[in-house]
């Protein structure tokens, strides 16, 4: 939910309560399983939250790619009616599923025209937070001493802060652009990222096979990149998946409060909302639901996949 | 106990002084000129000239943080630039007192009903009724607080009318009126927390429901009803203290979104306004007042983690 | 399955309504992802009053299933398909929920295998206890009165402190007492313990167990004990039921089944463990072959006939009898009276002769490790060395030091200044990533844990191919060449090598283990508990591997252990730590025919002893002294009986040389030193 959110440290303290449950199963004989990760992928497919969210997210990336297959209108289109005169603040009708906003654009057009704002800087900056922390993670946890120390105090004094104030802050120094923006919420979320793989990396350190590793004299790099990264990259695709769902959390407040890329005929939902919203009391409700719903709609998809794939993994 | 406590403070005033750094970098790096927007659009070169050596605006960096740092130990901040005469500390407290009205009927609200909810959910584990609440509260937390915010308005606002739409009580208004002026505010939070809190608290139950002590509990012939309250409950909650103690920046200083759509005058907002007058000793006291928010409520929640569980102590100094 | 239950009711076990506990074709099964899979296959045994009844076989058999069962303690996913128990004339099956929880509170108590899980870390003891009669109706301050008498019931010292404190801030065994405490409230008529000293010292086990053993002669209340340690068994039990794939396939009392087993199951076992001071030069361990069948197998006949060495085309198709033996005996076998024609294996290695020339000494070394502004000495000043060929064993408790020991001499940690680690003469740096290839090479790790020294991301084939690489000039070909062979000579087929750890049992990822530690030659394999985690079958076959491996490469061995007669059976050489330093070391034999160190002796007493031999238990008095704040003089005379006032609390004692290469650091004279009381083979006829 919320951006600042220290992602579930609810599972370090859980982890080392005692599990009581009876062992399902002695020793597995060396015959019985096979491909593991064949069978985890197979089964995250029929995992039915991950295919409900699949299946939506599929849908915004559809209009984000290739809005016109979806609506015959354009995003800056006006409906008309049959006289040619624009139809400004209509309700839902036959031919604008989702009625007209203030000047008579097509609510569904926009809608749909929207998506590209919102799923392009989303996922490429969770990427580079995603990578970025867990680098951070990785030196921090692995290293420990002063470096951990200072960084950590660093991480801290960021994550401190709501990452709506900093984005804002950000952008108003530097424009909004897509690149500001990008940048901006990765930074912002690498701190989260890196602390989630530091914790991960220091249980894994902790393991004999690391200590066996430095015995036959390998290079930290080595142990870092290819003993532990191995063991920890199921965290990050987790992460990546969390991440992508605050980010568009992110992107939506940010054009909402006034701070949208592009120009202002785009569509984009945050700004619709911004600019129709005081409209719901006139009892003009649509110009700003729809929008809203379809950030909702697409942030709880994100969010299913982001839960399916954290529950397949880590059984 | 006390050691603790002040090496804890001792970290945080470095952790502070990293913030208001940054704070500071990023107004400096503004391109705007502060000066220029007091002074107005028809202002001469020289008034602004002038403008801006009064503020200080044209000495050294370093003066300048100097300057800062000498104003927040003292806990004098100045004038606004935006608004000329008035004291910074005189914006700040309302805005603050505002917050903290809607985050204390938020966490009244928010609290019980998904603590509930994970005691709940964890207890029916892998029912139908674990299942809802875990999907329910993934969906509603997935929205954005002014999304929920607009759809709430909307719905009990506008269409049903039992609430107040908009969050302007006015000024004489008693306490019931008061909160019903911020309950939708409230519900918004509401939404967007419990699906994060109840799921935490789901998990941390889970641990304690099969952890080795409860199997101990019940095998002393305990009922189920005083397993869970004597035993389980303490070891399930501490996720649940630890995260609601990192929350706390957010609710008092990110909810700009659900301030602008409830017309609310909060932290979050002001800090907004602060940052695109810009102005900065407005904005600089604003957020290091967040960030001291975070500083204390992560302290209390580790005292309170420290109270539940003797075993954290020891991390705590304790011997 | 049914049919078992046909025989079963022919043996004439006694009244089951006046047994303490009577277990009667209990049937047990998990649901597993909706399929329900069988733990428990008919399980009929009874114990008397005042009985004491042992439950062993090794993990998976549903011995702790069976025991949870007696007090109908559940997992989620658990059910009771078939059958049913009896406690005392209560039919605890049927119970409602109510009469459960009474049941529990005072007819019948558990104690559990984790004293320190099982403990609410969140509450005093005091209140924990004291919880116990709350539920039986007492008052609260009457409740703790009667929690503080508990606890010093159990003797536990300074009760009314312990009252305060919380769990993180006591020991295993204290915690373990305090368990005893708590099941006690109730004046149980039966007491179950799963596995109640797995985890704890040896000599901290010893008074543990006595003061179960006394206090069931004073309550007279029956036992059911689970563990897999037969010697602990052999000690407290008046019978025993060996149990495998949840099935009990013999009982007898514990004598007979220890001296005269009569199934093929029991026989494996028996002569798996080195008994009756079994060396590696008499013969090799008898091992098992195969696995126990996972939960939920079919299983129609003979739930042994996959591994069992006597098994005919019969056993596949019926089910074999129970065959009764005598009073309260019987084994469920077609062929029991051919279970003498089970052979013991050979000798294991011709003896060879250990080198004579040292290949790595240890001279001075100390490692102290900062710890919160304290100075903790873990090793002080040890001296020892290896010859080529030889397994040095050393064994010690909690806080001795001996991890320690093993890590500092593979590097990885740095010992103090003044310490002197020297391979073939040349000393070597502290820390492996400071040494020179060779010295990386020449000293490896087989580690306790196979779960956590194998990295579950790379396959086999890769985490011998690495080493291969990393520690020898081989590359490409030829090292997936050296790869194949240490495969083979570990007894890894090849189709192994392209698994995953977790696709591998215990005993093969311990192989692998340790085919890792040999892929690159060394002179000197650090062992670290290696069989620990293992069932007594498999721990059989991976010593048998050492020993050969060993004779095949002449590797020196630095064995760590705890469990008495694996050190006997596997090491030429024995040292004895405690708190950091070596109080002994010397030849095996010698050690085990004394003279030795009042330490060696108490530590010798306090091991189970599965050969029934009664030996007088040395008593030691209080804790382990912490390695931060060690008693001054002789660190052990705290808790010595011989200790000479004036002299063992105020100087060091000297190292003296008792026989060849038997050095005790003592301040007894010689004749005054105290001989162990064992047994071994020659003296059993």
């Amino acid at each position: 939910m919320s951006i600042n959110e220290p992602h579930d440290p609810a599972v370090e303290i859980v982890d080392m309560a005692a599990v009581a449950r009876a062992p399902l199963e002695p020793a597995i004989p060396a015959t019985d399983r096979k491909s593991i990760k064949r069978e985890l992928r197979r089964e995250l497919f029929r995992t039915p939250s991950f295919i409900v969210g699949a299946v939506i997210s599929l849908f915004w990336v559809a209009c984000a790619v290739a809005p016109g297959i979806f609506t015959k209108w354009g995003e800056s289109d006006f409906v008309r009616n049959s006289d040619g005169a624009s139809i400004p603040r209509a309700s839902p009708r036959a031919d604008a599923w989702f009625g007209t906003d203030t000047i008579g654009q097509d609510v569904f057009a926009r809608v749909i025209y929207g998506a590209d704002n919102v799923l392009i800087t989303s996922p490429i900056a969770a990427l580079i937070a995603v990578l970025a922390g867990a680098v951070l993670g990785l030196v921090m946890g692995y290293f420990r001493g002063w470096a951990d120390e200072i960084l950590s105090r660093v991480l801290e004094a960021v994550l401190s802060l709501p990452v709506v104030l900093l984005a804002i802050m950000a952008v108003v120094t530097f424009g909004s652009t897509r690149l500001v923006l990008i940048l901006t919420i990765a930074t912002l979320f690498t701190p989260v990222v890196a602390r989630t793989v530091r914790s991960a990396v220091l249980a894994e350190a902790q393991l004999d096979y690391v200590t066996s590793a430095k015995l036959r004299g390998e290079p930290a790099l080595f142990i870092m990149l290819r003993e532990i990264f191995p063991n920890i990259s199921n965290i990050l695709v987790v992460e990546f998946t969390v991440r992508v769902g605050y980010a568009i959390f992110t992107v939506a407040t940010l054009s909402f409060l006034g701070f949208s890329v592009g120009s202002a005929s785009d569509a984009d939902w945050g700004r619709d909302i911004s600019d129709t919203y005081s409209l719901i009391q006139a009892g003009q409700w649509w110009p700003a639901i729809f929008p809203a719903l379809a950030i909702a709609s697409l942030v709880i998809a994100i969010n299913l996949i982001a839960d399916s794939v954290d529950k397949v993994y880590s059984s | 106990m006390l050691r603790y406590i002040a090496r804890r403070l001792a970290l945080s005033l470095i952790t502070l002084f990293l913030i208001l750094l940054i704070v500071f970098s990023l107004t400096r790096v503004f391109p705007s000129e502060p000066a220029r927007q007091l002074a107005g659009p028809f202002a001469s070169e020289e008034r602004v000239e002038q403008l801006t050596e009064n503020l200080g605006l044209d000495d050294p960096l370093p003066t300048q943080f100097g300057r800062l740092v000498r104003d927040v130990v003292t806990l004098d901040f100045g004038e606004s630039f935006s608004q000329p005469g008035v004291r910074v500390l005189d914006l700040i407290r309302p805005a603050l007192w505002n917050s903290a009205k809607l985050v204390i009927l938020s966490l009244l609200l928010v609290l019980p009903i998904s603590i509930f909810g994970g005691i709940m959910a964890a207890r029916k584990k892998d029912t139908l009724l674990d299942r809802s609440i875990v999907s329910f509260g993934l969906a509603s937390a997935s929205i954005p607080d002014f999304v929920s915010g607009v759809l709430l308005q909307f719905l009990i606002g506008v269409k049903l009318g039992w609430l107040p739409a908009v969050s302007n009580a006015p000024d004489d208004a008693g306490l019931l009126t008061g909160i019903k002026f911020i309950l939708l505010p409230a519900l918004a939070i509401l939404f967007v927390y419990f699906g994060y809190i109840a799921r935490i608290t789901r998990a941390g139950a889970i641990g304690a429901f099969e952890a080795d002590y409860t199997r101990t509990a019940y095998m002393k012939g305990m009922s189920s009803s005083k397993v869970i309250r004597k035993h389980v409950l303490r070891n399930a909650l501490q996720p649940t203290v630890a995260v609601t103690g990192t929350q706390m920046g957010y609710l008092f200083g990110g909810l700009i979104g659900l301030e602008v759509v409830f017309n609310y005058n909060g932290l979050g907002g002001l800090i907004f306004r602060a940052a695109t007058a810009p102005d900065f000793p407005l904005l600089q006291a604003a957020v290091l007042s967040v960030a001291i928010i975070f500083m204390l409520s992560t302290l209390a929640a580790d005292l309170i983690i420290a109270w539940m569980n003797p075993r954290a102590r020891l991390d705590l100094g304790d011997d | 399955m049914t049919a078992t239950t046909a025989t079963d009711t022919q043996l004439d076990r006694g009244d089951p309504t006046t047994a303490a506990l009577s277990v009667d074709g209990l049937c047990l099964a998990y649901t597993v992802r909706g399929t329900p899979r069988a733990v428990l296959r008919g399980v009929t045994f009874q114990v008397r009053p005042g009985e004491a009844f042992g439950l062993v076989g090794e993990s998976g058999c549903g011995k702790s299933t069976t025991a949870y069962a007696a007090m109908r303690y559940l997992p989620s996913n658990g059910k009771i398909t078939a059958g049913r128990v009896l406690a005392g004339g209560l039919n605890v099956t049927d119970m409602s929920t109510k009469e459960l929880q009474q049941f529990r509170a005072s007819h019948a108590a558990m104690v559990y295998q984790d004293p320190v899980q099982a403990m609410n870390p969140t509450l005093r003891i005091g209140r924990q206890v004291a919880e116990c009669f709350q539920i039986l109706g007492f008052d609260k301050s009457e409740s703790e009165d009667r929690a503080l008498a508990s606890l010093e019931r159990v003797k536990i010292a300074d009760p009314k402190s312990v009252m305060d404190r919380y769990p993180y801030q006591l020991s295993g065994g204290m915690l373990q007492r305090v368990v005893i405490a708590m099941g006690l409230a109730g004046d149980p008529q039966l007491l179950v313990l799963d596995e109640p000293t797995t985890g704890l010292d040896a000599t901290v086990e010893a008074e543990v167990l006595d003061l179960v053993r006394d206090l069931r002669e004073e309550t007279q209340a029956a036992v059911l004990l689970i563990a897999h340690n037969l010697g602990v068994i052999r000690t407290m039990c008046d019978r025993v039921g060996v149990m495998y794939a949840g099935k009990m396939v013999e009982e007898a009392s514990s004598e007979e089944l220890f001296e005269e087993p009569r199934h093929p199951y029991t026989i494996g076992l028996m002569n798996a463990i080195p008994r009756l001071g079994l060396r590696k030069t008499d013969r090799a361990l008898s091992t098992i072959p195969g696995n126990m069948p996972s939960i939920g197998t079919d299983l129609p006949t003979c739930v042994y006939v996959s591994r069992c060495p006597i098994a005919t085309e019969l056993c596949k198709t019926d089910v074999p009898p129970i065959v009764p033996l005598g009073e309260g005996r019987w084994t469920r076998c077609h062929h029991s009276d051919e279970v003498s024609s089970i052979e013991d294996p050979d000798a294991l290695v011709p003896p060879y002769q250990v080198g004579k020339d040292r290949v790595v000494e240890l001279n001075g070394v100390s490692k102290t490790f900062r710890q919160r502004g304290h100075d903790i000495p873990a090793l002080v000043s040890v001296d020892l060395g290896f010859a080529e060929g030889e397994t040095l064993g050393l064994v010690g408790e909690s806080g001795s030091g001996k991890s320690t020991l093993a890590k500092t001499m593979l590097g990885v940690h740095g010992p103090d200044d003044g310490s002197e680690i020297t391979l073939d003469g040349v000393p070597m740096k502290g820390l492996a990533t400071e040494r020179r290839d060779g010295a990386i090479r020449a000293i490896q790790m087989v580690f306790q844990n196979p779960d956590s020294a194998l990295n579950r991301a790379w396959t086999v084939r890769r985490i011998l191919t690495r080493t291969v690489t990393s520690l020898t000039p081989l590359k490409g070909a030829e090292a997936d060449k050296q790869v194949e062979e240490i495969a083979e000579a570990m007894r890894l087929s090849p189709h192994h090598l392209d698994m995953r750890p977790r696709q591998l049992s215990g005993g093969l990822k311990q192989r692998v283990a340790i085919a890792r530690a040999f892929a690159g030659d060394p002179r000197v394999v650090v062992c670290d508990e290696p069989t620990s985690a293992l069932d007594v079958s498999v721990q059989a076959a991976i010593l048998n591997l050492l020993a050969n491996v060993q004779h095949d490469e002449r590797t020196s061995y630095l064995f760590i252990t705890h469990d008495i007669g694996v050190v006997r059976y596997l090491a030429d050489r024995i040292a004895v730590m405690y708190v950091g330093r070596i109080m002994e070391k010397g030849f095996t034999e010698d050690i085990f025919n004394g003279p030795v160190h009042p330490y060696t002796e108490a530590l010798l007493s306090a091991v189970p002893n599965v050969d029934g031999m009664a030996s007088t238990r040395i008593p030691l008095q209080g804790d382990i002294p912490s390695p931060a704040d060690p008693p001054p003089g002789c660190v052990f005379h705290t808790r010595c009986q011989y200790a000479i006032p004036g002299t063992c609390d105020v100087e060091l004692p000297p190292d003296v040389e008792v026989g060849p290469q038997h050095i005790i650091r003592c301040h007894l004279p010689l004749e005054e030193l105290p001989t162990p009381v064992t047994v071994s083979i020659s003296e059993k006829s």
